[in-house]
Formats: structure tokens, C-alpha cells, sequence
């Protein structure tokens, strides 16, 4: 009996249009080579992909994250189902080391925050809240902080408009653009100066 | 980094030190193996420990942690002593022929230099300068000869650091120093590169920024910088941490590394003054003359319309940085000095973004302290971290506290993670790239633009309708966004890049911006990433014309597209290159071709402008001139403040940085001595995690489940104990414990005739995650003290105890 040729295409295309997969596996014998290729083109065949930048070290991976679905408008709760690296990039060349070969743990985890917690002065717990309820909050906070601290005239009766009573920290996950609107907004516009993020430390 | 990742792959030899990249940048690491593989590079590893990068080194020399300007110092004296320096670089490029004024001494036996000041604990730099002519020119002697030429007396200034003295501090073999002085300095020769790979080993320290001034000086002798396969490249440890860093989130700048107003500054016309340098030689470019105009131009991104002639573009708007009323110092928000303002009771509010200071910041039980002196507290997260829920009694029992005393209000913001939103990152390289949202955040989790949108619009509401302290630049600020509630990243971007406010055409380079409010600019230094043409940090050619790994056309570098820092130093007096098998920028007769220049593009190498343009001496500095750095104009040695010993380089004279900053505001504020703690610590990261945030995912902990200290295993038996067992780890700040990892990567050392022990913490676990937690947060351990340039702390090299439990 003659081996037939068989590519992994038209191998894929008669075992799952065809249902002979026995048959396929009894013509390979112990070759598992093509099944294993089978599930994995199966779990990223009708994804989406999106590219991406891993959040990690400052290497700059390129990654392409691979979400279930066409992006239709009227799908909602769409899921990452695998993260791997772009081969295009020049930097990373399709590698990603063990962080961000696991970077789905990093997306869809079930210890994420989903939900607007606060926690009242003296308390031991959080408890839900409206985003509403806790951006009018921190608006007021803030503003009381401001209106009372808020260095108008210094010491030496000079105008310098400083507020060091609250301060801004973070930002190093966060894009360019992000960080940006926090030096405009809290910076420029709140006049805050102490605005810090990892790079001291 | 001054080069790139893929730059790396250019080098004949690469020092890696002050990090150990194969652990925690792989993949960038791929480009030290290429260069080995094709280039037959070598590779030499300078750490406290044998650690994965050691493991594929060529050569490994283990030092005492916190020694490495000793044995860099060592480097340059080795360098200088053989002849092993680029003449011809040295004399065009670098300040090693200026003169330096007379009246500049050194001390050897004390250690200090010419000014201090022993009551006000500071130097008076006025003796750290040049000599200058009439017109304000330094005076240079070509020669190298003068004695008292920046070569001169730096040559004069290391020849203290001998092998036998580098071994004796370090606690190294003056062979295995040798050996690795000649592989690192083999590079002297024009057709020879070799670049330095740092981390946070280096910056973790009290004297950070001159360490990292040696590193620069040496390649600088070598004639390594602005070339392809040079540099002295900071490998940066977070995916934006170099945007963010563009993006002036330091307390002492603006966006574009422009300096933030003071409050002795009253004017714009006060502040350019101080600003604008003068030029130190007669052709030098002398960059930051441009400042009128790219702040200007930064001010009409901040306020619009609001910013206009007659408030000096919105200058009177702008935050200046105050001065402390009982010293007349001006006050210092760095990072770490915001926690002890906070412990102080002086900071009602925190604003998070991410961030876990708890875990992060040194000292931790002053951390926790801190944020509970706090009125109220706002963090976006994507997990609940130690600094959510610091009012928690197990972590507040580090600050002897119970949840009922704290009176912080708390919000956690659930946010979306990099996957959930657009945007640029700008990774170690300088290289901008977008990405690109993925999906929707979970549940009720918003975006960081979102966060800020709502909070800043709320606000500003707040105050049109009620009014309140200086409300003008909360009004004033251009916030016309098309959705002002969650500005997109794409918007965003463009102001950024900045316009024409006349034409409303996006600007395609800095050299566009003007002075009279004409143009906008949200950072000069990201002009020409997204101009009329699109987009630039999208772009995902891997074209490679040279073949030298520039790819100039993947996504967007700054500034101006430029892949390598100071390329003009890459090319001789007449605009050759030194090693034309590896151009960065030639010199054709009419124009600069190659890389983007750094120097302006048609300017004839004979009118000698100099290959360093921000600087107002037109070249790099071997001697930091005046109070640049707080410490002295030649970066010394100098033993981490706590230390085992007494520094060798000096013995009864000044051991650690006499101008570092060492806090003492509450309980934990305190130091430890080698009788109590005669240990040597140190903290590290290690691959399989990403600091603090991978103790929430499965398979990261299961791969590295609980914290461990690695112990020599001489140390281990002398104090009997076994591979596995548990022990703790005691600073005078407070202990932690953990499993025992008995090792033969760290070997115990002699240094100054003393026998030494270091061990090793990881960092990456806390109180809240998965696997054993337990409060192994080895932040409890470090030290009170930050350097006094830079403000980062001592993460590594303090002083410990360790104890079976």
C-alpha cells in the first residue's frame, strides 16, 4: 500500500470536513506532528488579532493577542484565548520569554478588579460602589484639598500657584498619551507638583 | 539607552553590569548572544552574584555589591595607564583638553574635594569650573599637556585605582580584574566598539549617577559613544518607565526634559534666564537656546486660547516648584521624599496610577506608615495590591496600627490593562510603538484617559459652579477634546506631536516651533511621531537598508527619528567615520547622511560645532563642571552608607557619599552597623516574574511559588543552616522570612582584609497573591537613604543579619 501525500492543509481539511480522522491517524501511525497542529490553528482560527505591545520590561515585544470574534459591534464579553509574539518585529522576532508567553494569565484572570470598591474611614472592609457616587467623591476631595492648600503667594509674596498637598504617582504601564494627560490635567491644570512615577526607584 | 536592543548586535565586547539582562530581559538579551554568534564578541559579567548572564559570559568577576565605581574607576585607571584610549575621539569629543580653574583640589586621605562645607554638610562648587577667557570660553590646551587639562588630572585621579586597590574594595582577584580590564578596554581602536548594559544595579545606590558618569567617562575614553555598537544603555525595567519619563512625571521638570519653573522664577523672561545655558565655546549648537520655543509651544498645548501674550502664554497658569520658607531650599517632591512628606502629615491626598508603593518603595513599614497619614487615597488597579488595602490589619501591623486608627477614605478604581487600551510605549531603545486595543476591560473597569477625564472634568465643573482658589488654569486648560470624558488616544497623540495653529497642520519636526504662540506642542521631543502623513509610531516596516539593525522605519524614535544618541561622535574631525565598516553618520561634502544626524544636517564638520549638542560646551564631559552633581566632579568611590567596612580608598577619611540623603522622620528612619548586621544585602528580580503583579497569575507562582534568600553555602554551614530551611532576615528597619537557598553563586569575599558575606533577596512577593505570600516583602529590610542627584534609594548593598528560625 502506497503512503499518500498528504500536506498539513489537506489533512486538516478532510478531518474536520470529512470526519476521518481515524483514518488519518492510521495512515501517519505515530506522527503527531499534524494533530498537534490541528488544535492549535483550531483555537486561534476565527480570532481576531490584535497587535499589541508587551506591558512587561522596557524590551518592547511586539505580541498579537487573539480574541474570539469578528469585533461586531454587537458582541459583547469577547475573551483573549492566546497571546504569542509578533513575528514581524524586528526586536522580538516572534520570541517572548516565560512572562510573556503567559501574558493571557495577565489579561484574563479572576482576581482582575471589576468592581468600584471603597473603603470608608476606620473600616476594616471595601464595599461596592457606584462610579458615579466615588468620581463626585474623590471631585470634592480633591477640590477641598486644593481650595484649602493650594500655595497661591509664597513666603516671600510671590505668585507660584504650587499644590503639594496631594500628589500623583505611576504611570509606567500606562502610554505616552496617558501620561501626558496626567501631567496636563493634574500638572497644568491642578497645579500639582509632586507627579511621580517608577523611574527613581 | 543611547543605542538600541537591536544596536547590541553591533558590539565587539559588552559589558554587562549593574544588571543582569539574560534574567530580565531575555529577548533583548538575544542581541548580546548574536553579536557572540557573528561577531565572536565577548561578554563580561561584573556582578555581586554568578548569575544567568555570568553563566554564558566569556569572563565573571564577582564583586561586593555597591563597589562598582571602584572597579570601574579601576577600568579607566587601567585604560589611561596602557595607552588604551581613542586619542583622536578624546581630544575632539570629549572636555579632556579644557582647562579647569585653579584653586580645584582633591584630598586623598580625607576623600573630598575643594568647598565643602563641613556644618551646611555641602559643597561650594565655585571651584569645579573652567577657565574661561573674556567672551566666556573655556580655555582648552589641544595638547592634552596642561596639568591642570581635564586629562591631566583625571589621569592623576585614578591612578589611586590600581588592581591591587580595586581588589581590595570590591573583595575581587586583581587577576580576574586584569583580565576583564583588558578584554572591556580592547576596544580602544577606531574599527572597535563595545557597549555597557545597566540596570537597576547601578542605579539602586547613593552615589547612582556617578556610577553611571564612570561607565560614561570610560566609554568616552574608549571612544565607544554615538557608535554604532556603543553606548552606555540603561535596559529600563517597565514597558513605558521611558515614555513616562518623556513625559515630565518627575516633580523636577516638564514634558521634554525641560526644567519646571521655580518659584524664584516670576517671569517666563526669570525662567528662560535660567533655562537657556551659555554657550561654552565659540560654534558649540548648544541646543537648549531652542527652550523659548519649545516651551512656549508646550505652554499652547497645556491652555489654548486662555494662553496668550499678555500672560506670557499661559506662564502665569503653570505650577512653579516652591521653596521650603524656614531653609529658602528649594523643596524636593522626588519619589521617595513624597512618603516622608506623607509621614510628615503634610500630603492629605494620593492620586495612584498603578503603582504599589508598599511593595515598591524602600522601607516599607515608613511606606504603610505614610499612606495612613493620608486623608484619602485613589488607585487605579487592575489587582487588589498591598498599597488598595495597606489599611488591612496584616500589612498596617507593620506600622503598628489597627484599621480602626486609620481615617483614610479609599477608592479602588478597577482599571483596563495595556490590552484594553491604544497607545504608544516607548521601550529602553527610545522607540515609540503603538498598540492597540484588544478588547473591552472586565466588568466595570475603565481606562487611565477615562479615570482622568471624569476626574478633571468633575472637578472642573466644581469649580464653575461654585468658584474657589485660583480657579484660571482649571478653566483655562484646553481640555476640548472630542469626548472630554475619555480623551482617545489618537487625539491625544496629535497634540502631542503639536500643529501649525495658523494652517492646523501637524507638525513634522521640532525645528518648526516657534516662540510667539504660533505653534502648539505637547512634548518637542515627540515632534515628528505623528505629523500630516499619519501616524509614525504605527509604522511596521522592517526594512534594515545598512544591515546594522537601525530599522528606521519600524514605529518612531525620538528625537526626530534618531536611532543613535550623539551619532556625530561616530565620525572623525572631517565627518569620516572611525570604523567605516560600521557608519552611524557620514559626512558627504554638503550634508550628513545615515542615521538621523545629531547635529545639524548640513553643518561642515570644520566649523567644529561639536558632536554634543545639549551641552554648552559642544562636547562630552570627562570633568562635570559646577553643581551638576552634588558630590564632586569626578565621580569617587564611595561605600554604601551602610557598609562592613571602613572605605579603603580612604580610611579614616569619608566613607560613604558625603552629600547623600539620609532620612530621618519616623521609628524606621534608622541605620544598622556591621557589629549588629555584618552581612551584606541585596535585592533582585528574577524571570519568572514581573514584580509585584505576577503573584496574582497560576503559572507564574507556579513556577516560583515563595520567596527564598540565596546564602553561600560556607555561610550556611557555619551557622548551620540546611538548603530549605527557614531563616530570617533582619535589617535595623525590620525582618522578613523565608526558605533558604544555600548557593555557590555568591562566594564569600575578603575585602579590605575582612572576610565578607553577601546574600540575596528576590523581590516579586508580599502579602496579597497567590502561593505563600506571608509578608516576605524584602522591602521591609532596606534602607533610609537616596542619592543626592537622582533621588533613588539603596536598594542594593545595605547591611543584615540572618537567623535560623
Amino acid at each position: 500500500m502506497s503512503v499518500p501525500t498528504i500536506t498539513r492543509r489537506t489533512f486538516l481539511t478532510t478531518g474536520v470536513a470529512g470526519g476521518v480522522v481515524g483514518a488519518a491517524v492510521s495512515v501517519f501511525g505515530f506522527d503527531v506532528q499534524p494533530a498537534a497542529a490541528q488544535a492549535r490553528t483550531l483555537k486561534i482560527e476565527r480570532t481576531t488579532e490584535t497587535r499589541s505591545v508587551c506591558p512587561y520590561c522596557a524590551v518592547g515585544c511586539s505580541v498579537i493577542i487573539h480574541t474570539l470574534g469578528d469585533r461586531s459591534r454587537n458582541v459583547t464579553g469577547t475573551t483573549v484565548v492566546h497571546v504569542e509574539g509578533d513575528p514581524d518585529s524586528p526586536i522580538n522576532r516572534g520570541t517572548l520569554c516565560s512572562k510573556g508567553a503567559t501574558l493571557r494569565d495577565d489579561i484574563v484572570n479572576e482576581r482582575r478588579m471589576t468592581k468600584m470598591l471603597y473603603r470608608a474611614p476606620g473600616a476594616d472592609h471595601f464595599e461596592e460602589k457606584s462610579w458615579d457616587w466615588a468620581i463626585d467623591r474623590i471631585a470634592h476631595l480633591i477640590k477641598e484639598t486644593r481650595d484649602k492648600r493650594l500655595i497661591t503667594q509664597d513666603y516671600k509674596g510671590r505668585s507660584i500657584n504650587a499644590l503639594t498637598a496631594m500628589a500623583v504617582v505611576g504611570g509606567c504601564t500606562d502610554s505616552n498619551e496617558n501620561n501626558y494627560l496626567i501631567q496636563k490635567a493634574f500638572r497644568a491644570g491642578l497645579g500639582v507638583i509632586p507627579v511621580e512615577q517608577q523611574a527613581r526607584i | 539607552m543611547t543605542n538600541g536592543w537591536t544596536d547590541i548586535a553591533n558590539a565587539d565586547v559588552i559589558l554587562a553590569m549593574g544588571g543582569n539582562p539574560a534574567e530580565n530581559h531575555p529577548v533583548g538579551f538575544r542581541f548580546v548572544m548574536e553579536a557572540k554568534r557573528r561577531r565572536g564578541a565577548k561578554l563580561v559579567a561584573v556582578d555581586p552574584r554568578f548569575q544567568r548572564t555570568a553563566a554564558v559570559a566569556d569572563h565573571f568577576v564577582q564583586i561586593r555589591a555597591g563597589t562598582d565605581i571602584a572597579f570601574l574607576g579601576g577600568l579607566i585607571n587601567y585604560a589611561l595607564q596602557t595607552g588604551h584610549v581613542q586619542v583622536d575621539y578624546v581630544k575632539l569629543h570629549t572636555n579632556a583638553p579644557f582647562i579647569v580653574k585653579e584653586g580645584y583640589s582633591f584630598d586623598e586621605k580625607t576623600g573630598l574635594f575643594s568647598g565643602w562645607d563641613k556644618d551646611k554638610k555641602q559643597y561650594d562648587t565655585s571651584t569645579w569650573q573652567y577657565e574661561v577667557d573674556a567672551q566666556g570660553n573655556a580655555q582648552v590646551d589641544p595638547t592634552l599637556q596642561h596639568p591642570r587639562s581635564v586629562f591631566q588630572l583625571m589621569k592623576a585621579f585614578y591612578a589611586r585605582y590600581t588592581p591591587q586597590k580595586v581588589s581590595e574594595v570590591c573583595g575581587c582577584d586583581a587577576e580576574a580584574f586584569t583580565k576583564a580590564a583588558e578584554i572591556i578596554t580592547s576596544t580602544y581602536p577606531a574599527n572597535r566598539a563595545g557597549t555597557i548594559m545597566y540596570a537597576l544595579g547601578w542605579t539602586h545606590h547613593s552615589f547612582s549617577v556617578q556610577l553611571i558618569k564612570t561607565a560614561a567617562m570610560l566609554q568616552l575614553l574608549l571612544g565607544n559613544v554615538g557608535m554604532p555598537g556603543g553606548g552606555v544603555n540603561a535596559l529600563r525595567g517597565h514597558a513605558n518607565i521611558q515614555g513616562g519619563t518623556d513625559m515630565g512625571m518627575g516633580y523636577h521638570n516638564v514634558p521634554g526634559y525641560m526644567p519646571i519653573p521655580k518659584a524664584g522664577h516670576v517671569s517666563m523672561e526669570d525662567y528662560l534666564k535660567v533655562a537657556v545655558p551659555k554657550p561654552l565655546r565659540p560654534n558649540s549648537v548648544n541646543f537648549w537656546s531652542n527652550t523659548p520655543k519649545l516651551f512656549t509651544s508646550q505652554l499652547k498645548a497645556f491652555y489654548g486660547a486662555a494662553a496668550t501674550k499678555a500672560n506670557q502664554f499661559g506662564y502665569t497658569l503653570h505650577p512653579r516648584l516652591p521653596e521650603d520658607p524656614k531653609s529658602g531650599k528649594l523643596e524636593n517632591w522626588s519619589w521617595a521624599y513624597i512618603y516622608d512628606h506623607m509621614a510628615q502629615g503634610q500630603v492629605e491626598g494620593l492620586v495612584d496610577f498603578g503603582m504599589n508603593p508598599v511593595c515598591n518603595g524602600p522601607n516599607s513599614r515608613k511606606m504603610v506608615f505614610a499612606l495612613s497619614q493620608l486623608k484619602w487615597l485613589v488607585v487605579a488597579e487592575n489587582f487588589e495590591t498591598e498599597t488598595t488595602s495597606f489599611w488591612k490589619s496584616e500589612i498596617l501591623a507593620l506600622a503598628g496600627k489597627k484599621p480602626e486608627d486609620v481615617k483614610t477614605e479609599v477608592f479602588l478604581l478597577p482599571a483596563a490593562n495595556f490590552a484594553e487600551k491604544s497607545g504608544s510605549f516607548t521601550n529602553s531603545s527610545r522607540w515609540a510603538q503603538w498598540k492597540y486595543k484588544a478588547l473591552d476591560a472586565p466588568g466595570q473597569a475603565k481606562p487611565d484617559q477615562e479615570i482622568i477625564g471624569r476626574i478633571f472634568t468633575k472637578v472642573r465643573e466644581l469649580y464653575k459652579t461654585e468658584g474657589g482658589t485660583f480657579p484660571d488654569p482649571v478653566l483655562g486648560l484646553d481640555w476640548s477634546y472630542t469626548n472630554p470624558v475619555s480623551p482617545a488616544e489618537d487625539e491625544v497623540a496629535r497634540e502631542v506631536n503639536g500643529k501649525d495653529l495658523t494652517t492646523g497642520q501637524q507638525l513634522a519636526s521640532f525645528s518648526a516651533l516657534k516662540d510667539d504662540g504660533t505653534t502648539s506642542s505637547g512634548n518637542w521631543l515627540y515632534c515628528g511621531s505623528y505629523t500630516d502623513s499619519g501616524n509614525m509610531m504605527m509604522r511596521r516596516s522592517t526594512e534594515d537598508p545598512t544591515g546594522l539593525g537601525r530599522f528606521s522605519s519600524w514605529t518612531w524614535s525620538w528625537p526626530a527619528n534618531r536611532r543613535i544618541m550623539y551619532n556625530r561622535a561616530s565620525a572623525d574631525a572631517q565627518g569620516k567615520p572611525w570604523d567605516p565598516s560600521r557608519p552611524a553618520i557620514v559626512w558627504n561634502g554638503k550634508a550628513w547622511v545615515g542615521d538621523v544626524p545629531d547635529y545639524p544636517g548640513t553643518s561642515d564638520p570644520e566649523k567644529g560645532a561639536g558632536a554634543f549638542i545639549v551641552l554648552p560646551e559642544g562636547v562630552a564631559r570627562l570633568f562635570a563642571p559646577g553643581d551638576i552633581f552634588k558630590e564632586g566632579p569626578f565621580p569617587e568611590f564611595y561605600e554604601p552608607v551602610e557598609s562592613p567596612v571602613d572605605n579603603p580608598m580612604h580610611p579614616g577619611g569619608q566613607s560613604h557619599n558625603p552629600a547623600a540623603n539620609i532620612f530621618k522622620t519616623t521609628q524606621w528612619d534608622v541605620l544598622g552597623t556591621a557589629k549588629d548586621f555584618p552581612i551584606v544585602g541585596t535585592t533582585y528580580r528574577l524571570t519568572e516574574h514581573f514584580h509585584y503583579w505576577t503573584k496574582n497569575h497560576p503559572r507564574a507562582i507556579e513556577m516560583m511559588p515563595e520567596f527564598f534568600v540565596e546564602i553561600p553555602v560556607e555561610l550556611g554551614q557555619e551557622m548551620g543552616i540546611k538548603d530549605g530551611e527557614r531563616v530570617r532576615v533582619t535589617s535595623a528597619r525590620g525582618h522578613i522570612e523565608g526558605k533558604a537557598l544555600l548557593t555557590k553563586r555568591i562566594k564569600p569575599m575578603t575585602v579590605a582584609g575582612k572576610k565578607v558575606y553577601q546574600i540575596g533577596m528576590p523581590i516579586h512577593w508580599g502579602f496579597i497573591g497567590l502561593g505563600k505570600q506571608g509578608g516576605s516583602l524584602a522591602n521591609i529590610t532596606t534602607p533610609p537613604v537616596v542619592d543626592p542627584n537622582s533621588f533613588c534609594p539603596e536598594y542594593k548593598g545595605f547591611l543584615v543579619k540572618l537567623e535560623k528560625v
